[in-house]
């Protein structure tokens, strides 16, 4: 297949689509090169459809996933995406790395460059973490998620998921609820939605609401029925179970009688309201059994197909020069 | 050695005139005009400033090549060596071990192993040379301890210098608290973690009857909080490093390791504060906070990277930015870089008189140079003004009578 069409507005169409050798975040990305990518996102779904989903553009290239955090969903996603294009996967989880044994990030970076990787994607848990890894490293790198600042593959999937149900971004109201303190996929959420001119709402207890959000042109709630209040899309957050017991909130069954997303709070959305989950869920804390399984409003097994097909065009993309793709 | 300095500059917190200097042996003779041994040897300043030597008000590290290619010849050392100076004999180790190169006057460790529950022996290191007692790079985060040691250090009339930022509101912060610490989605903690704690120790300090220096304070808030306290006569003084009046945290951008600094890097808003602070007084000391850092503490991902930049190569050239800047007077600037810490400290020099120690520089105030990380004399090179092109060089430093450094 070949990719679709460059949503490129005219007034750029002498540039590069994605002018970018790493995507370490959103808020390095332009709103027409966030659009490009969506659109060729788009392209990968029918292939991840058919019975036959394979497309060997990436053949002989070598992708590591060096996840230095633990992750099950992300790392199958873009294990998944890599096979499904050709390349030569290889996993490197935090178990199995030497990490564990002393040896310092930029070590092991460099112990993974001697590899000679035509492509790295990396999750790890500091922030600017993939940043450093990227300054010296031969080849492009993909930020899987570095601690709480950046997680760009899920703010694209997300984006894509919204744009398929809803025809579009620009104009929807978009409420984030819970930990976003702590969410690398509410920050990269909070610039990706924000500049594609969707109104950004954060909803939660306000000890684990960031500062200064309004700076970032997003609104805050504490009163979930208020945040909630005619939204389009409803984005729910996990909140890792250490945070709920006495830390950040009391307790567990609190968080959902306060911050649960219940059919009743859904009341307040809009009627065909989208309910998106980044997973793995807590049922039952931050999202009841009932709204996650309503297969007319909830889009969270979406999110997970729409995630192969952007990590698909992410890989393609970064990958072009080094395949030597004309005009790249 | 004498030494007779003719056509100078002669410049400390209460003088900036034209005169000759003459040194015998380890002292100051006289300044400004008298006699001259017929064996003295002459040393023509051709005009330029000569100064007392700097007196580094707060460093980590007895870097004394780094010292002395900055004008500094005597350092007040912070504890937190490994092992920290908790013990008499490790105050006079650290007291002797880069002689004769600077003078070293280590401040005792407050707690035993600088752990905040326990006082150490600090009536024994003040015996053995301490010249203060210091709470090391945290707070102590326990008040009651916080307030026994006041009271105890008090008695030995020991000045107490005190790390300005609240322990359990800062956690695992390496960021201020703001729009760009949200961005960056870095651990912050908000900027009146310090104003609590300055409060706190002003308090305590005052029911102690002890002598309190902050070493560093940063935000407008906890300098309005110090003003306040000079006001009313508390016995009380602070001092800030060049990184807080030149950088905000801005500086951090791209993950900046370097700019790493303890407490962080603040607004805008506060860095103006502390040029403010500086320039009305509240503020008595700039200190180098000199901090080397290897590669192995620098090259990793910015919370886990260690705090701290060499500054005393540069303590000179960033600090007379605000000469520059008509902020501050040369006479103010040698007041924060010499004769401040001296009486904070109770060290001897600081001053141009008669009877001081022969610790001079000699200073082109206007050289223009540029800051180069491996060129600096330091034992790492992990400063974020590397680059930076400024003025002001120190061009001899002479400490005991002898000149040990010259560009």
């Amino acid at each position: 297949m070949t990719a679709p069409p460059a949503a490129t507005p005219p007034h750029l169409a002498s540039h590069h689509p994605f002018p970018h050798r790493h995507l370490l975040g959103i808020g390095e990305l332009h709103p027409h090169e966030i659009g490009w990518l969506l659109d060729a996102a788009e392209g990968w779904i029918a292939v991840n459809r058919a019975k036959r989903k394979h497309d060997d553009r990436l053949a002989g290239l070598t992708l590591i996933n060096a996840f230095f955090e633990n992750s099950t969903r992300t790392l199958l996603s873009f294990e998944i995406a890599g096979k499904r294009l050709g390349a030569d996967v290889v996993n490197m989880g935090v178990g199995s790395s030497s990490v564990k044994k002393g040896e310092t990030l930029l070590d092991t970076a460099l112990t993974l460059n001697a590899m000679h990787p035509d492509m790295l994607v990396i999750r790890h848990a500091s922030s600017g973490a993939v940043q450093l890894i990227a300054e010296k490293v031969d080849c492009p790198v993909l930020n899987a998620g570095d601690g709480r600042h950046e997680h760009p593959t899920q703010a694209l999937l997300d984006a894509l998921t919204i744009r398929r149900r809803k025809g579009g971004i620009d104009g929807l109201t978009v409420a984030i609820c819970g930990d976003i303190l702590h969410s690398r996929v509410a920050r990269s959420n909070f610039q990706l939605l924000g500049s594609m001119g969707a109104k950004v709402r954060a909803v939660a207890p306000p000890t684990l609401l960031a500062s200064d959000l309004d700076r970032l042109g997003v609104e805050t709630f504490t009163d979930m029925d208020a945040g909630l209040d005619g939204a389009d899309v409803v984005m729910m957050l996990r909140l890792q179970r250490e945070r709920m017991s006495g830390g950040y909130v009391p307790s567990p069954r609190e968080y959902f009688h306060y911050y649960g997303l219940t059919r009743a709070r859904l009341a307040a959305c809009k009627p065909d309201v989208l309910v998106m989950h980044p997973g793995p869920m807590n049922r039952g804390v931050e999202i009841d059994s009932a709204v996650a399984d309503d297969i007319t409003r909830s889009g969270v097994t979406e999110q997970v197909e729409m995630g192969v097909a952007v990590r698909m065009a992410c890989l393609d993309v970064l990958t072009r020069s080094r395949r030597g793709v004309a005009g790249w | 050695m004498v030494i007779h300095f003719t056509n100078a500059r002669l410049v400390d917190a209460t003088r900036d005139a034209p005169g000759a200097l003459l040194i015998v042996d380890r002292q100051i003779a006289w300044v400004g005009a008298g006699e001259v041994p017929s064996h003295a040897r002459t040393v023509d300043c051709g005009g330029r400033m000569l100064a007392p030597a700097l007196i580094d008000g707060g460093v980590f590290s007895a870097d004394a090549p780094a010292c002395l290619a900055g004008g500094i010849a005597s350092i007040v050392l912070m504890p937190d060596g490994s092992p920290p100076l908790d013990e008499p004999a490790l105050i006079e180790f650290a007291r002797a071990h880069v002689k004769p190169h600077i003078w070293v006057h280590p401040l005792a460790a407050a707690t035993r192993a600088l752990a905040g529950a326990e006082l150490a022996e600090v009536g024994l290191c003040k015996a053995a040379g301490a010249v203060g007692v210091a709470t090391g790079r945290t707070a102590i985060a326990d008040a009651g301890v916080m307030f026994r040691l006041l009271q105890y250090a008090s008695a030995f009339d020991m000045v107490v210098v005190s790390h300005a930022e609240n322990t359990a509101l800062v956690g695992d912060a390496v960021a201020t608290e703001g729009e760009f610490a949200t961005r960056m989605g870095l651990p912050a903690a908000p900027a009146f973690a310090e104003a609590m704690a300055v409060a706190r120790d002003l308090r305590l300090a005052e029911a102690a009857g002890a002598r309190l220096h902050f070493r560093q304070v940063t935000t407008a808030e906890s300098l309005g909080l110090i003003r306040t306290a000079k006001a009313r006569g508390q016995r009380v003084t602070c001092g800030v490093t060049p990184a807080h009046f030149l950088l905000n945290e801005q500086a951090v951008s791209g993950y900046r390791t370097f700019a790493r600094v303890s407490p962080p890097l603040r607004h805008e808003d506060d860095r103006k504060a502390v040029i403010a602070a500086l320039a009305d007084g509240t503020i008595d000391v700039i200190a180098s906070g000199h901090d080397p850092r290897s590669q192995e503490q620098k090259r990793l991902p910015f919370a886990d990277a260690e705090p701290g930049m060499v500054g005393a190569e540069t303590l000179l050239a960033l600090a007379a930015t605000l000469v520059r800047d008509e902020q501050v007077s040369w006479c103010g600037l040698l007041a924060m870089l010499a004769a401040n810490p001296a009486r904070i400290f109770g060290l001897p020099g600081g001053r141009l008189v008669s009877g001081a120690p022969a610790d001079l520089i000699m200073v082109d105030a206007d050289a223009p140079w540029r800051i180069a990380a491996d060129r600096l004399q330091a034992t790492a090179g992990n400063t974020p003004f590397d680059g930076l092109p400024t003025q002001g060089r120190v061009l001899m430093t002479i400490k005991g009578g002898e000149v040990l450094w010259e560009l």
